[in-house]
């Protein structure tokens, strides 16, 4: 009581409020400097790039004329690469991560897999990209094919499935194995016909994720030797390509304004898809997660 | 006469197919599939075996001919003039100054963030929040180059006309903003596993909310946050597209950031973009640029899991 009541108290106790009301807008402050660049950014490529967008850009080749060219190549390659990716890495990354969860056994082998994964998660992409080159491309001479390039984005979103599909698979219920196994059910079949589909689901937010990765990854594809300039759709496994950002990358180091403005329309059908995709996953997520729970 | 071949081996398929216990069968298949499981599990140890030989068998190569120590100590990095110089410290001032200034974009923003989303926000902010923050991070970094070159560049000429088009500060502002919400999100994670209890104690003892926040949950996130900071600075030091389209291709051995530098990545990416022929003494100059990049991105990664797992060990 002598305390509050002493005149010190009161001053600290005032000054401790106005510094705690500060720091909160301080901290709302830092929060809202983020989401204005996020609208300055979305705002600046629809103001310079939207008039661009139509069916004659997308459907369109790359061109010399800035008002002629279009990303049909690049999207195409970039379907073909990310299908590739996509198709590797799931198989691959499902498979791991149920071999992690379910079958393998506790020790230093599992212990330096993991730890291994962890650390493929933070390999910057550029290192791919050579590893894609002197593999895909050099060794198993597949040459700077639209495939050696899926499977380089393929190694590159490996760990993001196998993580992903990871946590999908651990949090599926002890009861729903031990249920399949009373049933006389051997381990894969409890696998295959009760687990994964439960786990599906989060299996698949983390495939979409990583797809949404590959799609707007450039360096790797540049390094492994995606061309820059392309006037034809990829025709095969083994055609050369370039892919959406790699069009966009060329547009942007192009000096006439011109082939910016074509780089903002480019950047726009390249978020759309990203949004696109995102958008799936909640839907996907949404309606298996209405399925009546084991 | 094939007709009958053929019934005579389809019963001696069942026949075989009989004398076999069920069970047996079974057994073999489940270790089929866990051999295919297992040899799955190994491409992701092939892959980094894959990087390191690579790297290292290339970086070799490179090393018999030009020395490891001018490699390490030289200042000047000339390998596509006529005068050869193969200093790395040039791209290496190049990286430390775009990642540095990254972080001090991402680092007070993104704490502050965190603080924010942690502490502050009401549940349903939060929750609206966050995902808008993870659109930034969604982002693809052509599109941050493209922001950084076209947008913030004449910003910052308008203010300063010394500034060259290509240059470390653009670079760094743009870069910072995509490592901002790796930085908030990972660091909100951390003091939210911070328990409720501790809080209450300091609110029982009278702390106002500033003081639970910066002398209680900080400090005890603090291994979280620092992790969190760590695996940023890896993502900017491997960051390529934002650096090649905005701060330049001048390996320069300098730490201003008003005037045209490059990376490591960016090298490699210059590299690969023209037209040195494989296997000449240019080329392989990018595995020793991608080694150095492999060898600093590892420690600071090796370094974040070690953070992270004494997190862990504290509120598990």
């Amino acid at each position: 009581m002598a305390i509050i009541a002493h005149p010190d108290f009161k001053r600290h106790m005032a000054r401790r409020q106005w510094q705690g009301r500060a720091f909160h807008a301080l901290c709302l402050m830092a929060v809202g400097v983020a989401l204005a660049m996020l609208v300055l950014l979305l705002g600046y490529l629809i103001q310079q790039g939207v008039s661009r967008v139509s069916w004659d850009f997308i459907n369109g080749f790359p061109s010399r004329n800035p008002d002629e060219a279009g990303i049909k190549a690049a999207l195409l390659g970039s379907i073909y690469v990310v299908l590739i990716a996509a198709v590797v890495a799931f198989t691959l990354g499902v498979g791991a991560a149920v071999y992690l969860e379910e079958y393998a056994s506790r020790n230093w082998r599992t212990r330096l897999v993991q730890i291994n994964i962890a650390n493929l998660a933070g390999v910057p992409s550029i290192v791919y990209g050579i590893l894609g080159l002197e593999i895909f491309v050099r060794s198993l001479g597949l040459g700077r094919s639209v495939l050696a390039g899926g499977l380089t984005m393929g190694l590159l979103v490996l760990p993001i499935i196998i993580i992903a599909a990871q946590e999908a698979v651990r949090a599926v219920p002890r009861s729903v194995r031990e249920g399949a196994y009373a049933l006389g059910a051997t381990r894969w079949q409890a696998i295959w016909h009760l687990v994964l589909p439960q786990a599906l689901p989060g299996i698949l937010t983390g495939v979409i994720l990583a797809v949404s990765r590959a799609l707007g990854e450039t360096a790797p594809l540049i390094v492994m030797g995606a061309l820059t300039f392309v006037p034809f759709a990829p025709d095969g496994p083994f055609s050369r390509f370039t892919v959406l950002p790699i069009q966009i990358f060329n547009w942007i180091s192009r000096p006439q304004a011109g082939f910016h403005q074509a780089a903002a329309a480019g950047i726009i059908v390249l978020l759309i898809l990203l949004l696109a995709m995102n958008a799936g996953a909640i839907l996907l997520r949404n309606k298996f997660q209405r399925r009546p729970e084991a | 006469m094939a007709r009958d071949d053929l019934t005579q081996h389809q019963s001696a398929a069942a026949r075989l197919r009989a004398s076999l216990p069920r069970h047996w069968k079974r057994i073999l298949s489940e270790r089929i599939i866990r051999f295919l499981l297992a040899l799955f599990s190994i491409v992701s140890i092939l892959t980094t075996v894959g990087i390191v030989s690579v790297l290292l068998f290339e970086a070799i190569l490179f090393f018999q001919e030009v020395s490891p120590w001018e490699f390490i100590s030289g200042t000047r990095w000339t390998p596509l003039f006529a005068s050869k110089h193969f200093g790395i410290w040039p791209l290496l001032t190049g990286t430390i100054l775009t990642s540095a200034g990254a972080m001090l974009v991402a680092l007070p923003l993104g704490l502050l963030s965190a603080i924010y989303l942690s502490e502050y926000a009401p549940d349903i902010m939060r929750r609206s929040l966050k995902p808008v923050l993870e659109v930034l991070a969604g982002i693809p970094t052509v599109v941050y180059g493209y922001f950084g070159l076209l947008f913030v560049t004449p910003l910052l000429r308008q203010i300063s006309p010394n500034i060259s088009v290509f240059n470390g500060l653009s670079a760094s502002i743009v870069m910072g903003i995509m490592i901002l919400p790796m930085v908030s999100s990972l660091s909100e994670d951390a003091m939210r596993a911070v328990p409720r209890s501790l809080r209450e104690g300091a609110y029982a003892l009278g702390s106002t909310k500033l003081e639970v926040s910066t002398r209680v949950v900080i400090p005890a996130a603090l291994s979280g946050i620092t992790a969190a900071f760590i695996l940023a600075i890896s993502r900017a030091v491997g960051e390529t597209m934002i650096v090649v389209i905005a701060a330049g291709q001048n390996p320069t051995f300098t730490l201003n950031p008003f005037v045209p530098i490059e990376t490591m990545t960016a090298y490699i990416v210059q590299v690969s973009l023209g037209d040195t022929p494989t296997g000449t003494l240019e080329f392989k100059t990018i595995f020793a640029v991608g080694l150095t990049l492999f060898i600093v991105t590892l420690a600071m990664n090796l370094l974040s899991q070690y953070f992270v797992g004494r997190f862990r060990e504290v509120y598990e």
